[in-house]
């Protein structure tokens, strides 16, 4: 239906092109002055099909499955969602009956309901195909009575291109906006429920709550001090392992390095950057984890299975080439001429780089490791895979930790009630999450760019 | 500001610093410098000067090995520095450049203090035994470089904070501060003021009672004002070698001729 | 000039004492050491990451074979009805043609021994007999999987010198296997299903049809939205936009944009579109539209810098001949930086297909059998797939794991080396 729609709205544009050009030509075939060419007549009645069919068709899909679920709930017999804990729960059961997944008996009034929601989507969408027609019609007669000898049609599709880039550029601020809204939003309705200081101060991350009122479950505590504490130690790890070896291998490709070493390292340090978390993730868990508690036991240390060491130590894989571009950079720089001073003193290479080059390049290294930082605390894969779920006040690497991204994945994996707190505190810890990153982001970004200034 | 008579009984007494013989440079495939042969003698000061692109410059980086810093530069034929060939395979490079020292277009002083840029050199080869050795040799570089008395009471800023005249000085005063017997200057004035520029030619002029100084420069008025030697480059060939003064009013090669009197440059 | 020193009362270094001599060969030790330093750096990365790709290549390489069994099965009427051939009990009919392989074996052992045979086999045979009714009463030779354990026996995973207790096949269901084996019923060929089947509970059967047709509806999604919003903000944000306070905010929201934590952008996805929009959960084009917003600064950045790099003489020549501004841009520099910006959108579509974590928090990793129809039934993605497989207990699924790693890295390899050709291949240096 909704390929019928768009192939619909498609060719009513292209229609209107050809229609409205070849009226115009036929304009200036009787002799009269057109003020515009024809294919701008062509282009107007295109977009002007084209834009507002593609916003109204875009909008209908986004926000039809709201109505229909709405209209759904709301046609359910009375006092049938009375002696339900959730609808939520009862209106995604509906939604899998409707999908044809039947699991166990469900009661009648569900398999109605289903129906129902199958009739409404059927409806909804034959609906949508029949306003993609009318609205295309419309705007193409409508732009066919336009085509006129007088008429500034060039004009006219400037005006419509420059508004739809604008609309593309507030795009990125809505998103940004979006994003702050929605966990602002959520935020506030998980504060509600769990005091902020409690949030903030607390010492128990404990968020398994009863779902239904049935369910046997410990109380539930929201501090997120031990889930911080994890994130640091992971972060601290992956840090503390790649800024040497990245620092390291770009002082080697910079200074030491001959051309051809150069041009074969540099894509291959890349590669590790292109590789997706997930596949760090499953790294982690299939073969740096077991060795560690392999090389643990043979030292007799004891090594928790899903160690912060695992998950750092292959965080840290990850962003080694990401730091060690950015040294590179940096080093790269310095001006020629400060190197050429130390050289020309006596100076060896290792001097020349550790006592002038990398002094001078220390702002635009430390703003790549800041950067790395926020991207240490924001990686979600390879902790979620390798990393523990118990939160710890504990600062041992050995030991498991859980970090918050971890936390604001389990908390969400599966079915989620918008009014339980566990759910809206994983969209606290978003809030926290996007903030520290934001700052650290915006700091970075700041260190780096003055640096560039200062040599440019 | 010189006297010419005294110079040339100088010259005449003294000996050979550097000789070179049949040098060659190639950066890649292209030949930068064609088969120059020339002895710049100690405590004086020689120009080199020519057209931009005459290969002075690569010329004067030869004498300190700066050109094995760019990979595509092989250089063929011989210098001797005292009679020692400098690119034997026994020299080591980083040791030549502490007794050759340099001094480059566009002053580059290192972001550090200006105390800590002249001691620089000497900390790095070891000059000084004690704190009070090195404060020894960092004031005598920085009298040396006629910069003593401007500096003296703010040697801990830093010394991208002087003006580029006083930077320039700096930078030579750290290169005096590792006592190199030669100076190579490459456009030392270039990036200069007109007060600066007298400023350094004036110091210049007194480097060379201690060291033999080469300078390239644009400016032959320079080169007549400071040097007492003159070697003429073009196209890669050293065209013309002799006193500065003959060069000047007598020169022997149609070449240095026509660009003395500005038909070529 | 009266300040000349009088330093010459400290004699000149003698370079050749040794004293300086031991100091400079310090100094070179000291630049061999950190040379050493650096060079082992970079040596420590590629053994990282040559540790990695061995992992994934020795232990996914099994999955793109599995084991298979060819039995002769007697069809009789008894088990199944002519008039209802979907409805017959092919599990009764398996387990008969176990019984006519092992006639000697105690009734006891049968069932052991049915389970030499994966699940799938009783589908596979219902498939072929509601193709063909006309095969009831016939016994026909069917090549099915075996289920999961004989396939690590296969594939000699199992040790079978170690205690019988400690693992999951007994000494007699190794022989019988043996057995079968010797009779030449057993074959490895290639892992067809691996890429026909969609996910499923049994190793043995789970492919990656609906992963990869999920990630594809997702990034076909994220392209046709990212794409033209990327380039639509690029053009006004480069050649059209006024030097204002407004035009700086977009661009640092923007710059800052491309360093929000992936898990975030699944948030604001399970936030706005699932929970106030109430759209599928688990859809693709949930996931695209995710993708899409990720995805959208970094299109925006380098069709910026493609845009920049187009010499401003093309435009002035341009304008010289009267153009409009918009005709400029979009007649010919546009044009001119395409090989860009279609380098920079296949990296960031690389970058979204790899993306895991905002299509977990939409629901990505749903348990789904068949692969999806249109970009709004429920799917899994390749990498959710991956993290689904990751977290299965299954010996079968740890190689699996690995082989759909290697079938997710392949696909960014592709569109690499898509990006580096047309990089070379059109990039035009001014």
């Amino acid at each position: 239906m909704t390929g019928l729609a768009f192939a619909l709205l498609l060719s009513a544009s292209l229609a209107a092109y050809m229609i409205n050009r070849r009226a115009a030509l036929a304009l200036r075939d009787r002799g009269e002055r057109l003020h515009s060419l024809g294919m701008f007549h062509g282009l107007y009645g295109l977009l002007l099909i084209l834009v507002p069919a593609v916003v109204v068709t875009i909008l209908w899909i986004m926000l039809q499955n709201g109505v229909i679920n709405t209209l759904t709930m709301s046609s359910l017999p009375d006092g049938a969602l009375a002696d339900m804990a959730n609808p939520q729960l009862v209106l995604s059961e509906i939604q899998s009956l409707a999908q044809g997944r039947v699991f166990g008996t469900p009661e009648p009034w569900k398999l109605e309901a289903a129906e129902r929601m199958n009739d409404l989507r059927a409806n909804s969408a034959w609906l949508m195909v029949a306003v993609v027609a009318a609205l295309s019609a419309i705007l193409l007669l409508v732009s066919r009575r336009q085509v006129a000898a007088a008429f500034r049609a060039r004009q006219a599709v400037e005006r419509i291109v420059m508004g739809l880039m604008i609309t593309c550029s507030l795009v990125a601020v809505i998103v940004t906006f979006g994003i702050v809204f929605s966990l602002v939003f959520e935020s506030i309705r998980f504060f509600q429920m769990v005091p902020l200081t409690e949030f903030l101060f607390g010492t128990r991350w404990e968020p398994q709550m009863p779902i239904r009122a049935d369910q046997i479950a410990a109380e539930g505590a929201f501090g997120v001090l031990p889930v911080f504490l994890g994130t640091l130690v992971i972060t601290f790890v992956a840090i503390a392992i790649s800024v040497p070896i990245g620092l390291m291998s770009a002082i080697y490709l910079n200074e030491f390095a001959d051309r051809r070493f150069r041009a074969v390292a540099k894509p291959i340090l890349e590669l590790l950057a292109g590789i997706p978390t997930v596949v760090y993730g499953f790294f982690a868990i299939l073969t740096v984890a077991p060795a560690l508690r392999a090389w643990g036991a043979a030292l007799g240390i004891p090594v928790a299975p899903n160690t912060a060491l695992a998950a750092g130590g292959v965080m840290a894989i990850m962003l080694i080439p990401f730091i060690s571009s950015f040294a590179d950079d940096a080093l790269s720089a310095v001006p020629r001429s400060l190197r050429d001073g130390a050289i020309a003193l006596g100076a060896t290479r290792s001097e020349t780089v550790l006592n002038v080059l990398f002094p001078a390049a220390i702002p635009g290294i430390v703003g790549g490791v800041l950067l790395a930082v926020s991207r240490a605390i924001g990686e979600t894969m390879i902790v979620v895979m390798a990393a523990g779920l118990i939160a710890k006040m504990t600062l041992n690497p050995l030991d498991s930790v859980t970090t918050v991204t971890v936390q604001i994945v389990t908390l969400l994996i599966g079915d989620t009630a918008f009014d339980s707190p566990k759910t809206l505190a994983a969209f606290a810890l978003g809030l926290m999450l996007f903030i520290v990153t934001l700052f650290i982001n915006i700091l970075a970004l700041r260190i780096v760019r003055k640096y560039r200034e200062q040599y440019d | 500001m010189y006297d010419t008579t005294r110079t040339e009984t100088a010259v005449s007494q003294q000996d050979i610093k550097i000789s070179a013989s049949n040098v060659q440079v190639f950066y890649g495939d292209k030949q930068a410098i064609k088969d120059v042969n020339v002895g710049i003698l100690d405590k004086t000061v020689t120009a080199f000067i020519g057209p931009s692109g005459c290969g002075k410059s690569t010329f004067l980086r030869c004498i300190n090995r700066m050109n094995d810093t760019i990979d595509s530069a092989r250089i063929q034929g011989e210098i001797r520095l005292d009679g020692q060939d400098i690119y034997d395979r026994r020299v080591d490079p980083v040791q030549l450049r502490a007794r050759v020292g340099m001094v480059f277009q566009k002053p580059n002083p290192f972001p550090k203090s200006i105390y800590d840029n002249v001691a620089y050199g000497p900390r790095i080869h070891g000059l000084a035994r004690n704190k009070a050795d090195l404060d020894g040799i960092v004031e005598a570089a920085l009298r040396g470089a006629a910069l003593w008395n401007e500096v003296k009471d703010r040697l801990a800023e830093p010394g991208t904070g002087l003006s580029g005249g006083q930077q320039q000085r700096l930078c030579i005063a750290r290169a005096v501060a590792t006592s190199p017997e030669v100076l190579l200057m490459d456009e030392p004035c270039s990036a200069l003021d007109p007060i600066a520029t007298s400023q350094v030619e004036e110091l210049i002029d007194q480097l060379r009672e201690r060291y033999s100084v080469v300078i390239v420069t644009h400016s032959m008025q320079q080169a007549a004002r400071v040097s007492q030697k003159t070697a003429f480059f073009h196209l890669g060939n050293l065209v013309e070698y002799g006193d500065t003064d003959d060069i000047f009013t007598r020169p022997q090669d149609s070449r240095t001729e026509a660009y003395i009197s500005g038909r070529i440059g | 000039m009266t300040d000349l020193p009088n330093q010459r009362s400290k004699p000149a270094p003698t370079w050749s004492s040794d004293e300086f001599k031991g100091r400079l060969a310090r100094r070179h030790r000291k630049e061999a050491g950190l040379k050493f330093l650096g060079l082992a750096a970079i040596m420590l990365a590629f053994l990282m990451l040559g540790i990695l790709l061995w992992t994934l290549i020795s232990g996914g390489a099994q999955a793109f074979r599995q084991t298979h069994v060819t039995l002769d099965v007697p069809v009789s009427a008894e088990m199944v009805d002519a008039a209802d051939p979907a409805g017959g009990n092919y599990r009764g009919v398996i387990a008969e043609a176990m019984q006519a392989t092992f006639p000697e074996a105690p009734q006891e052992r049968m069932r052991a021994l049915s389970g030499i045979v994966s699940n799938a086999a009783q589908f596979v045979l219902r498939d072929r007999i509601v193709e063909d009714p006309s095969l009831i009463g016939q016994t026909i030779q069917i090549r099915v999987p075996v289920s999961d354990v004989y396939d690590q026996l296969k594939k000699g995973n199992v040790d079978e010198l170690s205690d019988e207790s400690t693992r999951r096949l007994s000494d007699a269901d190794i022989a019988a296997f043996r057995q079968l084996e010797a009779e030449g019923r057993i074959t490895l060929p290639f892992n067809w299903a691996l890429f026909t089947q969609a996910d499923s509970r049994f190793p043995e059967l789970a492919g990656l049809k609906g992963a990869i047709i999920g990630s594809a509806y997702a990034l076909l999604v994220c392209f046709l939205i990212s794409f033209p919003l990327g380039i639509g903000a690029a053009i006004y944000l480069e050649e059209f936009a006024p030097k204002t306070r407004f035009s700086d905010i977009i661009e640092v929201n923007i710059n800052n944009l491309a360093a929000v934590p992936s898990v975030v952008f699944g948030l604001l996805g399970l936030a706005v579109f699932l929970n106030w929009f109430g759209m599928q959960r688990s859809a693709p084009f949930v996931g695209g539209l995710v993708l899409a917003l990720m995805t959208l600064p970094t299109i925006i950045i380098a069709t910026r810098a493609a845009l920049k790099a187009v010499p401003p003489s093309i435009r002035e020549a341009a304008l010289g001949v009267g153009a409009s501004k918009q005709q400029v841009v979009f007649g010919h520099v546009l044009p001119l930086a395409m090989p860009g910006i279609l380098t920079g959108t296949i990296i960031g579509l690389a970058q979204a297909l790899g993306e895991t974590a905002p299509l977990l928090l939409i629901g990505m990793n749903a348990f789904v059998t068949s692969a999806p129809s249109t970009p709004f039934d429920a799917s899994t993605a390749l990498p959710t797939q991956i993290f689904i497989w990751a977290d299965s207990p299954e010996r079968g699924f740890v190689a699996r794991t690995s082989a759909a790693i290697l079938v997710l890295l392949g696909f960014l390899v592709l569109m690499n080396a898509l990006a580096i050709y047309l990089r070379s291949k059109f990039e035009r240096r001014w």
